[in-house]
C-alpha cells in the first residue's frame, strides 16, 4: 500500500477564518498528505476561505502537496453560478473537482477532477467523464465494495479515490437545516453553523444517534472508517485515499493512515489511535460491506 | 401562452386507465423492477402491460413516459440497458432517464427516442441543464424541488428546452438524487434501488395511547392519541437538536401548486408533475380531475387553490421551494 496516495477533502464546515488558516498551515508543514483539497461544497453564503486562500495555497504548495479546488454540490442562483465560473477561471493553475454538472460542462476537454457529489454507480458513466478529461474520480460514499471492484478495474486514465474517515457526505438541500433548528430563515441564518465545527448532532426521540447536520448539508452520525478496508482498496486499484477534516487533531489522524498504509503500524494499533483521538466513537463501514451505512462490520 | 402538459402517475394499469380517463395529457410509469425510483412491491408494470397501456392511452391522445430512473448497478447494466431498449421498442413518447452513462447508450443507440431529465439527476441551474441538452438532445428536464418561482423564470429564460416541476404529492426536501439518508439507515437508496424508507424496514408500535414510528428500529416519530400519524419516511420525522424536538427537516406535508399555477405559466414552465405513483385509484382520480380543473381555470386567467387536505399527507398543503419562505 506503499504507493496509495492520500488526500485531505475539502473542509464541509464552517470554521472561523483564523481556525481554517492555522488549520490549513498544520497540514502544510506536518501532515503526510498528497492532496489537499481546498473550496466551500455546502453554501455560497460561507465566506471563510476569502483573503487567506492564498496564503494558504502558497504554505500547502511550498510543503511538496498538490492543490485542488472544489467546486459548490448545489449550485442554484446567480450568486453560486459565480462562484462556480470563479473557480473554473483557475483551472489553468490548479486541478479543479467539479461537484455539480455546471463545473463538469465548463471543465470538459481540459484535465480536472470529478467529486463525490456527481453520480458515478457504473461503468458507463465513469467513460463518460473519463472522456471528458476527469483524472481523478472520487467515488461517492454509498457504493459497495463490489462496485468500487468493478469500477476501479474499468478506470482508464483516471486514478479513483475512495474517503476512508470522516462523517459521510449524505444529502444537500436548498433549506437551511442549522437556520431551522435554531428557528431562524436561510437569508438570516446569523452563520450559526459555524457553532458547531463537526456538525449539529441529530437524535431520534428515544436518545439514539442518527445524523448530522451542517447548514443545507446532512451528514451521517458515525464516522467512516475504513482503516480494515485499506488493504482491500489498495488491491483493488483504487489510488487515493480521501479524509475528511474535522475537528481533531488530523494531522495525527493523517499520520496514522499514512502510518498503516506503508506497513509501519498493524490495523489494531491504527484502530486504537483512532478511537483514542476522537471524542465520538460511533464509526462505520456498512455502505463498504453493502449493508446499512451507519453499520460497523468487525472490530 | 403553450399549453401546460398534466403529467399523471400510474403505478399500476388500472390506475393509467384513471388517469387517462380523468384528464390526464401524459402518464409516467416504471417496469417492475429496479430500474425505477418507485420499485414498490405489487407496482409498476410488465413489458405487456405497458404494450397495453400504450394502446390504451395513445387511443385517447394520452402520451406514455416511461421512467428508468434509477443509477445502473457496476457490472449489471442489463435491466436498465433492457428497460431502453424496450422502451424504444414499444415507442413510448419519452423515457425518463437521470444516469450519466443510460443517457449517452440511449442517444447513440436510438437517436429518435425523446429524451426527458429525471428530477434524480438534481439539474438545478441552466449551466448543468444545457449540458445535457448539447450533449443528448435532452427535450425536457424535471427540475429538482429546490428552486423558488423567480428562479425557475430565470433558469428558462436561459435554457432552450421544456421544464416540468412538480405540482401535488409527497415531497423530498432533499435534492432528488443526490440523497443517501435511506441507505445510511437501512441499506436500500433511491438511487441504487429505487426505494426510500422502505417498507420492510417500517414498524408501528403502540405505547399506551400512543403510536410510535420506527424505520430500522429508529424512531422516525411518536403521535398521540389525537395526532394522524404518517408513514415513517426518515427526513419527515421528528429529531431532537440541541435540546429541541421537531420535524427538523420537513412537516409531515404535500406540495401542491393549485394555488400558483399562473406564477408556474408565467415563468415558462410546460409541465407539471404529479408525484405518487404508489398511491390508490382514488387518489389518482380526484387529484388528476382536481389539476384539470385548475389548470383550465389557469388558461382563462383564474387563479384557484384547491385544497386538498383530504390527500395531503398530515393533512397540510405546501408550495415548498417554490416560495423562498420554505427555506
Amino acid at each position: 500500500m506503499k504507493q496509495s496516495k492520500l488526500s485531505l477533502g475539502p473542509l464541509l464546515f464552517n470554521w472561523p477564518k483564523d481556525k481554517v488558516r492555522d488549520f490549513y498551515f498544520a497540514i502544510a508543514d506536518e501532515a503526510p498528505v498528497d492532496y489537499v483539497t481546498l473550496g466551500e461544497l455546502v453554501c455560497a453564503k460561507r465566506q471563510r476561505d476569502r483573503g487567506a486562500l492564498p496564503a494558504i495555497i502558497e504554505r500547502l504548495e511550498k510543503a511538496g502537496k498538490k492543490v485542488i479546488l472544489s467546486g459548490l454540490a448545489l449550485v442554484l442562483d446567480e450568486g453560486d453560478m459565480t462562484m462556480v465560473e470563479d473557480i473554473a477561471s483557475m483551472a489553468p493553475d490548479y486541478l479543479i473537482e467539479a461537484n455539480d454538472l455546471s463545473l463538469v460542462s465548463l471543465l470538459r476537454g481540459r484535465d480536472h477532477a470529478i467529486g463525490p457529489f456527481v453520480n458515478i454507480y457504473n461503468e458507463a458513466s465513469l467513460k463518460y467523464y473519463e472522456k471528458g478529461g476527469a483524472s481523478r474520480i472520487s467515488l461517492p460514499a454509498e457504493l459497495p465494495a463490489a462496485s468500487l471492484r468493478i469500477l476501479a478495474g474499468a478506470a482508464n486514465t483516471a486514478a479513483l479515490e475512495v474517503q476512508v474517515f470522516g462523517r459521510m457526505p449524505l444529502a444537500i438541500s436548498a433549506r437551511c437545516y442549522h437556520a431551522r433548528a435554531h428557528g431562524l430563515h436561510k437569508d438570516g441564518c446569523q452563520y450559526i453553523c459555524e457553532q458547531d465545527p463537526d456538525g449539529l448532532d441529530v437524535d431520534t426521540m428515544d436518545g439514539q444517534p442518527f445524523l448530522a447536520i451542517n447548514g443545507l448539508q446532512t451528514l451521517s452520525h458515525s464516522y467512516g472508517n475504513l482503516l480494515a478496508e485499506l488493504p482491500e482498496l489498495a488491491g483493488m486499484g483504487i489510488r487515493n485515499f480521501r479524509l475528511s477534516p474535522h475537528n481533531v487533531d488530523m494531522v495525527k489522524i493523517c499520520h496514522l493512515f499514512r502510518d498503516r498504509l506503508d506497513g509501519k503500524i498493524t490495523l489494531e494499533q491504527a484502530n486504537d489511535a483512532l478511537e483514542e483521538e476522537m471524542f465520538a466513537l460511533d464509526f462505520s463501514n456498512g455502505y463498504y460491506h453493502n449493508i446499512a451505512g451507519r453499520e460497523q462490520v468487525g472490530l | 401562452m403553450t399549453k401546460l402538459e398534466l403529467v399523471c402517475p400510474a403505478g399500476t394499469p388500472a390506475a393509467l386507465r384513471v388517469a387517462v380517463d380523468s384528464g390526464a395529457d401524459a402518464v409516467y410509469m416504471g417496469f417492475r423492477d429496479e430500474t425505477n425510483a418507485r420499485n414498490f412491491p405489487g407496482l409498476n408494470f410488465s413489458v405487456p402491460e405497458l404494450d397495453e397501456a400504450l394502446d390504451y392511452a395513445h387511443g385517447r391522445g394520452v402520451k406514455v413516459l416511461l421512467a428508468v430512473n434509477t443509477y445502473a448497478a457496476a457490472g449489471n447494466a442489463d435491466p436498465w440497458i433492457k428497460a431502453v431498449d424496450t422502451a424504444a421498442r414499444l415507442k413510448v413518447d419519452a423515457i425518463i432517464l437521470a444516469d450519466i452513462g443510460l443517457l449517452d447508450y440511449a442517444r447513440a443507440t436510438h437517436p429518435d427516442l425523446r429524451l426527458h431529465l429525471s428530477v434524480q439527476a438534481s439539474a438545478s441551474n441552466a449551466r448543468a441543464i444545457n449540458h445535457y441538452v448539447r450533449e443528448f438532445g435532452v427535450r425536457r428536464v424535471v427540475l429538482p424541488r429546490v428552486l423558488t418561482v423567480p428562479e425557475i423564470r430565470r433558469l428558462n429564460q436561459n435554457i432552450d428546452v421544456e421544464t416540468e416541476v412538480f405540482a401535488f404529492g409527497g415531497m423530498c426536501p432533499m435534492a432528488e438524487g443526490r440523497c443517501s439518508l435511506s441507505s445510511y439507515i437501512t441499506g436500500k437508496s433511491p438511487n441504487m434501488n429505487g426505494v426510500c424508507s422502505p417498507a420492510s424496514h417500517v414498524s408501528y408500535i403502540q405505547q399506551g395511547d400512543n403510536l410510535k414510528t420506527n424505520l430500522a428500529d429508529f424512531t422516525i416519530n411518536k403521535f398521540g392519541p389525537h395526532e394522524r400519524a404518517g408513514y415513517p419516511t426518515l427526513c419527515k420525522g421528528r429529531f431532537t437538536t440541541n435540546d429541541t424536538t421537531g420535524y427538523l427537516f420537513e412537516e409531515p406535508t404535500s406540495l401542491n401548486v393549485t394555488g400558483i399555477l399562473p406564477d408556474l405559466i408565467d415563468a415558462g414552465v410546460s409541465a407539471l408533475k404529479i408525484e405518487g405513483r404508489q398511491r390508490s385509484k382514488a387518489y389518482v382520480r380526484e387529484v388528476v380531475q382536481n389539476f384539470r380543473q385548475a389548470i383550465d381555470a389557469a388558461v382563462r386567467g383564474e387563479r384557484r387553490a384547491i385544497p386538498m387536505d383530504n390527500l395531503s399527507e398530515g393533512g397540510q398543503d405546501t408550495t415548498g421551494a417554490y416560495n423562498r419562505k420554505w427555506m
